[in-house]
């Protein structure tokens, strides 16, 4: 528990190594929200392929390491209900902002961005908000 | 070239999120809940990450893309009503699930049925999204 900062740490540099790259190689914003809604709502049919690989990485990958360390925690609330209503939103709303932890966060906030700061303040707020409503009032999670 | 960097690219972005511990919704809905018992791995991950993009962004102003002719435009600096509907949205269900869209993808196939629920109602809400935005945006021209 008291090393976790270390792992967040150097987990958080190697994905800004790889929002580096994407940016320095391909002139593109790795966000993930923006890449994935780009694949679902065909907006971004032009470049599917460069979209496509991005996903495929990022999904397979990460399968494979988590295999070779012997598993890894998701801890993913059973409650089918909530994971629905919260995938809703994130869906809506990450497109609606055009953005996400990712893009906003990581992206956004590297280059001073006012949108990114604002975007991560209000998604953070709400977040903040929604764990002690749905948490500590209603104990639904 | 583009599509092997965008595959590498994915690959470490989802390697990151794993080490980082932020395909755990534990430590996502941890650093959330500063009423309970706060986790601040998610700042050090944010800091972490931020680091190397702001170098990158400072190599935008003296240099060219590898594989593209130039570098994205700056957006419109201007804070619209969207971005907040959107970001509060977002950020509500982001507190629910403790999953974001990168994380989602990343633990896809260690997330059980849970995260595959949660992929499939965000692919959804992603595809209602415009709809969405065009009536926001009838909503804000009629009052």
């Amino acid at each position: 528990m008291h090393i976790d900062w270390i792992y967040g740490l150097i987990g958080g540099a190697i994905i800004g190594i790889a929002g580096a790259i994407f940016l320095l190689f391909n002139a593109r914003i790795m966000g993930a929200s923006g890449i994935i809604g780009g694949l679902v709502d065909g907006s971004g049919k032009s470049d599917w392929q460069e979209r496509a690989a991005m996903v495929a990485g990022l999904f397979i990958v990460p399968g494979i390491v988590a295999l070779l360390m012997g598993g890894a925690q998701t801890n993913v609330t059973g409650n089918l209900a909530v994971l629905v209503a919260a995938g809703l939103l994130v869906g809506v709303g990450t497109r609606l902002a055009n953005g996400c932890t990712s893009g906003h966060g990581v992206c956004g906030i590297s280059r001073l961005s006012l949108r990114g700061i604002v975007a991560t303040g209000f998604y953070i707020g709400a977040g903040g908000l929604s764990v002690v409503i749905f948490k500590h009032v209603l104990g639904v999670i | 070239m583009r599509v092997l960097v965008s595959f590498i690219v994915g690959a470490t972005f989802g390697v990151g999120l794993l080490i980082s511990g932020m395909t755990n919704t534990n430590k996502v809905q941890g650093w959330l809940d500063i009423f309970g018992a706060w986790d601040p791995t998610l700042a050090f991950v944010m800091g972490g990450a931020i680091v190397p993009m702001a170098i990158a962004w400072q190599l935008t102003k003296t240099r060219k893309p590898v594989f593209a002719d130039s570098f994205p435009a700056a957006p419109d600096p201007r804070i619209g009503r969207n971005l907040v509907i959107g970001s509060t949205l977002f950020g509500a269900g982001w507190g629910l699930a403790g999953l974001c869209p990168g994380p989602a993808v990343a633990s896809l196939s260690y997330g059980g049925i849970g995260g595959l629920t949660f992929i499939v109602a965000m692919l959804l809400g992603m595809l209602i999204a415009p709809r969405v935005r065009t009536r926001l945006d009838q909503m804000a021209t009629a009052s």
